[in-house]
């Protein structure tokens, strides 16, 4: 396995959102606007790198029996170091995310990662890892917030694409909208992977 | 009066599951059948009142007097996940039939993000104690609302002739979609 592709797993083959289907919360609540999306994947992506790195390089010094504690404590320091950046330097994207910022703690991918891959690898793989599956749900994410900011509120990162007092379909950024454009994007995987026969 | 609207608020208007993204995991993996739904359901009653109850305790009288507030994040994780640790052990020893029941939900409870985000809502909310614990209750109770409407449906999905594509989790999307829009009408209730 060329070390290319431990980046590239996580982008279509092994894709988080579309594929495996893991962190299903933030995609689906913070998805309102290209901007949240795009906000929550880097956010993600920095705790999956970073927690991915010092997991390999701890990987034995941790005994088996404590694995999940350390591993759940090693996250949550990089989820406060996110909290605390982000409340400095980027306070209206702080405000939309709200708590799914420390719930970054318990998505799935991260604790997936640390568990399936980084505690079994040396540094570098893991690295590669965690920001090709961090890319991953990046993409993921700001390509489900684009679909339901155009659908929803007529805009695309905050560019207006039709004018002010045209109609939208709102309930493309309410509730319902999310868990129906996510379901029909993961669909749409689906068939794409087939056809690929991947 | 407040507590009824705790109550409402957080059973149907601000559902966890179906207007506040909360829980999605255990909500789409466990709700196959309605009688794992109801186990799964309780499990996460239970949890979250207390829960809700210990991390107001620690936020109260530790984080704040201290002045370390960043360590809420590290802190309510490790206290949920030792909690659920605890109920198993206790459970175990004094309700054996009540532990094989609930058995295999325990575990999974650590990683359902509803426990820890509606600790963190309670916080943001300002409750004092009995209505944090009132709001975890209820929030749970939610919970397990929406499990067993979910359920129910999924039961009849499965003599259902469903698309090649959609089987599985895009179509239980889908229905989770369609509950939302339910839910949705009774927001402006309270």
């Amino acid at each position: 396995m060329s070390k290319l592709s431990y980046f590239t797993n996580g982008l279509l083959k092994e894709n988080p959102t579309f594929v495996m289907v893991l962190g299903t919360c933030p995609t689906l609540a913070v998805t309102t606007s290209a901007f949240n999306g795009i906000g929550m994947g880097l956010a993600t992506t920095f705790v999956l790198t970073s927690s991915n790195l010092l997991i390999s390089l701890l990987r034995n010094l941790i005994p088996d029996k404590v694995r999940i504690p350390s591993f759940i404590v090693i996250i949550a320091t990089f989820v406060t170091i996110v909290d605390l950046v982000m409340k400095a330097f980027l306070p209206d994207l702080y405000q939309a995310l709200g708590i799914f910022i420390p719930l970054i703690v318990v998505n799935c991918i991260i604790m997936g990662r640390a568990e399936a891959f980084a505690q079994k690898n040396t540094p570098l793989p893991a690295i590669l890892d965690g920001l090709g599956m961090g890319t991953g749900f990046t993409v993921a994410l700001t390509l489900l917030a684009s679909i339901r900011e155009i659908l929803g509120n007529g805009s695309i990162f905050n560019v207006r694409l039709v004018s002010e007092s045209a109609s939208t379909i709102l309930i493309f950024i309410l509730a319902p909208g999310a868990f129906i454009t996510y379901g029909y994007m993961v669909a749409l995987v689906n068939i794409i992977k087939k056809k690929l026969s991947l | 009066m407040e507590y009824v609207i705790i109550v409402i608020a957080a059973l149907l208007v601000n559902n966890v599951v179906l207007t506040q993204f909360l829980g999605i995991c255990p909500f789409l993996g466990v709700s196959g059948k309605i009688n794992t739904s109801v186990g799964m359901g309780a499990a996460v009653i239970f949890v979250m009142s207390l829960a809700n109850l210990v991390t107001y305790l620690i936020q109260r009288y530790l984080l704040i007097p201290l002045h370390i507030e960043f360590m809420q994040t590290i802190s309510f994780i490790l206290i949920i996940a030792f909690l659920v640790q605890v109920v198993e052990i206790i459970l175990k020893k004094v309700n054996p039939a009540l532990y094989q029941a609930l058995g295999i939900y325990l575990p999974l409870i650590t990683t359902n993000c509803a426990v820890l985000g509606v600790t963190l809502l309670a916080v943001k909310n300002n409750f004092n104690l009995l209505e944090s614990v009132v709001y975890g209750a209820s929030m749970a109770a939610g919970f397990t609302l929406a499990l067993i409407l979910m359920a129910g449906i999924r039961e009849q999905l499965d003599l259902m002739n469903v698309p090649k594509a959609m089987k599985g989790f895009p179509v239980s999307l889908l229905l989770a979609g369609l509950l939302a829009m339910a839910f949705w009408g009774f927001s402006g209730i309270v």
